[in-house]
């Protein structure tokens, strides 16, 4: 897994159980508003998640990746999965993008916090990613 | 001293006035020691993002689930839930939450199983106190911890399992809550909840489907109580001394079916099958309704 990722999941995996869902909170109000110059049709509207959910990985011209996600107030924890992502993810080479595991999530101690259902939807994001990195990196 | 209930003519035409309170009534009553106002929501964080002044958490998954068994808390993990809240017996608690009063709906059913005794929901729920503007804070309050007592979990008269549910077959209405794919058996699990999917689609034989969100306005609130009985009597013919079994996929939405028909229409005896689609559709050698094919088995 890519070192910037890992360090989110062990600082999860390193905080009080009590105090990991501010960590989360923390990703989720610090989540970057997609740039103005994003075309926002671009962006991908993911299903799986119950909230508007929008996701976009552009490649750039040295193969790195640049993601942007967008979730209304109203679903924090969805803005959190993303903000953990964008925070683990965003620069990352192709292939680490593709190499991230899809469960990576698990190790970061929040299944008793969260219904493990619901933690999936972080691995549904992941998803997303990694097959708008596969498109995009084809073409 | 038992708190008043909202006197709001809408809440006058249902069974239970008592059973909910306007955001009017709340924002008059957030100092009153005699009233707990708690936040369940579908998501997690919201709570922390901000609430209601003075309202605490009740997380369905953290709090109200064991954490190993597919069951609720036992007696003592509610008793030690409520008073670490600040609950007494005789507490008033108000019950909101973010999607249409889902898990506020669940906490309050589950609350129920203890035979907790003054419950009420929010009409309108989180989306309404939040588009009216009424203030939220992020503070947590404090509260002092209380003595509650263990009373034991109620689980025979609101609460079906999947064997009463087959001994229930042909003897009882039952609702289906879900969506019409659902029912239907097109898909196997609600609209964009694939993680929540189950081995076999369809519905439990016999039963009719009214979707949960029926129930409600777009603003988050009851429909009227005429509404409400044209749904419920009129269209599947549901009658007061029915006995009912509600369930959907995972008991939430059944919840809020469960107190429309247990509180709004005043039913006498209403169950909230909580095992719901994601134990039937798992289940092996149960009977299964899919249109267009026989009943099986």
């Amino acid at each position: 897994m890519r070192a910037e990722l890992q360090e989110i999941v062990d600082e999860f995996a390193e905080t009080p159980k009590s105090l990991r869902l501010a960590i989360l909170l923390d990703f989720a109000n610090n989540l970057r508003t997609v740039p103005d110059d994003i075309d926002r049709d671009a962006l991908e509207q993911v299903h799986e998640c119950q909230t508007p959910f929008f996701v976009a990985a552009e490649i750039g011209d040295d193969r790195r990746v640049a993601l942007y996600f967008d979730a209304p107030p109203e679903a924090p924890t969805t803005r959190g999965y993303a903000g953990v992502l964008a925070a683990g993810l965003s620069g990352a080479t192709v292939d680490e993008v593709l190499d991230t595991p899809a469960d990576f999530f698990v190790g970061m101690g929040l299944s008793e916090l969260i219904s493990p259902l619901r933690l999936r939807g972080m691995g549904a994001i992941l998803a997303r990613v990694k097959r708008q990195v596969v498109e995009k990196s084809a073409s | 001293m038992a708190v008043t209930h909202d006197p709001a003519p809408k809440f006058a035409e249902y069974a239970h006035p008592g059973s909910l309170v306007t955001t009017e009534w709340l924002a008059a009553h957030l100092d009153d020691p005699n009233v707990v106002v708690a936040e369940s929501d579908e998501d997690v964080l919201l709570y922390d993002t901000g609430h209601i002044p003075g309202a605490v958490k009740i997380d369905w998954h953290a709090d109200l689930n064991d954490q190993v068994a597919r069951d609720y808390v036992d007696a003592e993990g509610f008793a030690a839930l409520m008073a670490a809240k600040g609950i007494t017996r005789d507490t008033t608690i108000v019950f909101y939450g973010d999607n249409f009063n889902w898990w506020a709906a669940y906490a309050l059913w589950v609350c129920s199983l203890f035979g907790h005794t003054d419950l009420r929901l929010l009409d309108g729920g989180r989306q309404m106190w939040v588009s009216e503007g009424r203030p939220m804070t992020t503070d947590v309050p404090v509260r002092t911890v209380t003595d509650y007592p263990v009373v034991p979990r109620d689980d025979t008269t609101i609460r079906a399992f999947k064997e009463d549910v087959l001994a229930h077959l042909g003897k009882g209405p039952l609702v289906d809550v879900r969506s019409p794919g659902e029912y239907s058996g097109e898909v196997t699990h609600m609209p964009d909840y694939p993680q929540e999917g189950v081995l076999r689609a369809g519905h439990i034989p016999t039963a009719a489907n009214v979707p949960w969100k029926r129930a409600a306005n777009d603003d988050g609130s009851f429909k009227s109580a005429d509404d409400l009985r044209a749904i419920y009597e009129g269209e599947i013919g549901l009658k007061h001394d029915d006995d009912v079994v509600a369930y959907c996929r995972i008991g939430e939405r059944s919840s809020h079916t469960w107190f429309v028909l247990t509180h709004l229409l005043g039913f006498d005896k209403v169950r909230n099958y909580d095992g719901s689609w994601c134990e039937w559709g798992n289940s092996v050698r149960v009977p299964i309704e899919k249109p267009g094919s026989p009943i099986r088995p």
